[in-house]
């Protein structure tokens, strides 16, 4: 460990990308992961501590360690919760831990958000700059959450200059993470919206992990959305991976989806479908130049890596 | 009574089993197969038929055609479109559909086109004739006369967008929501964009008001001025004929949702409901070049746009006073 290394607290370490991001940051930094989920193959040298971030000993872990950076990707997500849990967790628990950061004199904090905060609606510019409203929730009702995680975390920004706050909003994800935008992808036969093919923007989990980290190790605070390589039709995502898809009108669509998911048949909430009927990307210019964020997976590798998870 | 097995995958969408039903099974697997079977082949027959329309084009419109499209500089991405949805693939029929309407249905004939700059420029003109065909011809003359061609983006109305088809077709011939944030990126990338400040009010009007500009929006000489975009002004004349419209019926286009319902009696007419086959004339300006403050007073931007209309306004006289005949 060189004389640049801290001691970095990461929450949600046991998902995907938090375990990805614990193996690449445990190299040059101490890490000290929460999460109430058990971590299987936890590096030696990594911390885990195995509770709610609610509980009184998550103030306990901010007393006797000295934290110089937390990495937030606490943010619960699965739409069978109740929606009641989940706005307890991600909200009290984000409430609580910006509580310690200030407190405890943390220097950095990076929180990892998303572009589907901005949300797909028919008159999105083609390419959302990060001082674009906050609408994802107009119509989905549980990107609601990490908006407000998001605000919450602006609103600490300004109140608390002498924290380096860092917002991540990278477009979907894809790799060996779960998420709504991958698990589409990896359908065995996918539906898409007759006459609809909007351009979309992918990430690959590597280049978020990558982002993250420099988002740790330098002294930049602010908004940044993540955008991966370029914007792609999604009917070219479809056939370079070779899936047969089925074209449905979309005023059919909706209602058959929504039923679908009231008999619990399906984890794709409806209005989600907004997101192959409209575009929602985004502009990562002063990603680019102020967190020279540059993405190493080229389209190609970046669409290749849907196939990396399993469900 | 379990007859009809649903398996639901951990996060994926549902497999429906009847295996307990029908001892063979009509599973989904057997859906997918066929599914599986079938894409390929449709790909196949398509790029097969991909190959004998390029053929009859080439042979249509001649190799300065398949020239001009090579001609036009894209920036496409990895994903074969450029950041505003343009594939070159599709574009082609567009173009092609246009350019065999510009010569032979409306016969354009264009004059000063030397003056539109190489640069970003906004092409500034009069909308008319009731369905935007002037956006088309105006582009197919800079596509097919200019130097060196250009792919111009018109601005579209938003709602566009959520129309099936009509969105994702716009898109890939890289026309661009009317949004400032779109236009001036696109501007600043060095691109031709074509505004018709008239907007509905513009290609909606009713023949007694021919050739008479409507209202003029302020948003493109902001974005002109913040930019630093040179002013082309366009006249088209002939596009007024293509349609007549005696009125309009406000209240039924609202129930309708539509922006507008004109009244034209040529619909009723058997053949009719194809424009007319009127002459196009359309005229391109000198460059007008604006400076100031994009964020100036309302009253201080209407006069540099009207120093843009009247000039619009005169080549519209102008051209009007040159034609013959509305057909020839």
């Amino acid at each position: 460990m060189g004389a640049s290394a801290k001691t970095v607290l990461v929450t949600g370490i046991c998902g995907r990308l938090g375990q990805l991001v614990v193996r690449q940051l445990h190299r040059s930094h101490r890490v000290i992961g929460v999460d109430r989920r058990p971590f299987d193959r936890l590096p030696a040298d990594v911390v885990h501590h195995e509770v709610d971030l609610r509980k009184k000993k998550i103030r306990d872990v901010f007393r006797t360690e000295k934290i110089d950076a937390v990495v937030h990707l606490g943010v619960m997500h699965d739409p069978r919760k109740s929606s009641a849990d989940h706005h307890s967790w991600n909200v009290a628990g984000f409430a609580k831990l910006l509580g310690y950061v200030a407190e405890f004199g943390v220097k950095k904090l990076v929180m990892l958000s998303s572009a589907n905060v901005y949300g797909p609606h028919p008159n999105n510019p083609q390419f959302l700059t990060e001082d674009a409203p906050l609408l994802g929730g107009a119509s989905f009702s549980d990107i609601r959450d990490l908006i407000e995680l998001d605000h919450l975390a602006q609103g600490f920004f300004w109140k608390h200059p002498e924290v380096n706050t860092v917002i991540l909003r990278p477009v979907h994800i894809v790799g060996t993470v779960r998420n709504a935008a991958s698990n589409f992808l990896r359908l065995p036969v996918v539906p898409t919206l007759l006459g609809f093919d909007p351009l979309v923007q992918l990430v690959h989990e590597n280049d978020v992990v990558r982002a993250l980290i420099s988002a740790v190790e330098s002294d930049v605070r602010g908004i940044f959305n993540l955008a991966g390589p370029e914007p792609i039709p999604l009917s070219r995502i479809l056939s370079r991976l070779g899936k047969p898809t089925i074209p449905v009108p979309h005023t059919f669509a909706q209602p058959l989806l929504r039923r679908l998911w009231n008999m619990r048949l399906t984890s794709f909430p409806p209005p989600e479908m907004d997101h192959i009927r409209y575009i929602c990307m985004v502009d990562d210019a002063r990603a680019r130049s102020e967190l020279h964020f540059q993405p190493a997976h080229d389209l190609a590798s970046t669409i290749e890596a849907v196939n990396w998870g399993r469900w | 009574m379990n007859w009809l097995c649903l398996t639901v995958r951990r996060h994926g969408l549902i497999r429906i089993g009847v295996s307990d039903l029908l001892p063979s099974g009509l599973p989904l697997e057997t859906f997918e197969d066929v599914a599986r079977g079938l894409t390929p082949r449709v790909r196949e027959t398509l790029d097969a038929m991909e190959g004998r329309i390029d053929t009859f084009l080439a042979s249509v419109m001649g190799e300065s055609f398949e020239d001009r499209l090579s001609r036009i500089d894209l920036h496409l991405g990895a994903g074969g479109v450029d950041d505003f949805g343009l594939d070159p693939k599709w574009a082609k029929y567009g173009f092609f559909g246009a350019a065999v309407l510009y010569r032979h249905y409306f016969r354009c004939e264009v004059q000063g086109l030397e003056n539109a700059p190489a640069g970003r420029a906004l092409f500034i003109a009069n909308h008319s004739g009731q369905i935007p065909i002037d956006a088309a011809m105006i582009g197919a003359a800079i596509f097919l006369e200019g130097d060196p061609p250009r792919v111009v983006r018109s601005m579209i109305e938003k709602w566009t967008q959520t129309l099936p088809f009509v969105s994702t077709f716009f898109s890939r011939m890289g026309q661009v929501v009317g949004l400032p944030e779109n236009a001036k990126r696109l501007l600043e990338s060095e691109e031709a964009l074509l505004v018709f400040p008239e907007g509905v009010g513009g290609v909606s009007k009713t023949y007694d008001r021919a050739y008479q500009l409507a209202e003029f929006g302020l948003g493109f000489m902001r974005l002109a001025i913040e930019t630093n975009t040179p002013i082309i002004p366009v006249s088209v004349v002939g596009a007024e004929e293509q349609y007549i419209s005696i009125g309009s019926l406000p209240g039924v286009a609202k129930m309708l949702g539509l922006p507008v319902l004109p009244i034209i009696p040529q619909l009723f007419v058997p053949g009719g409901q194809l424009p007319l086959p009127v002459k196009y004339r359309i005229a391109f300006g000198t460059p007008m070049f604006f400076d100031g403050d994009p964020d100036d007073d309302d009253a201080v931007l209407e006069e540099k746009v009207w120093v843009v209309k009247t000039a619009i306004q005169q080549m519209l006289h102008d051209g009007l006073a040159k034609r013959k005949g509305i057909f020839f």
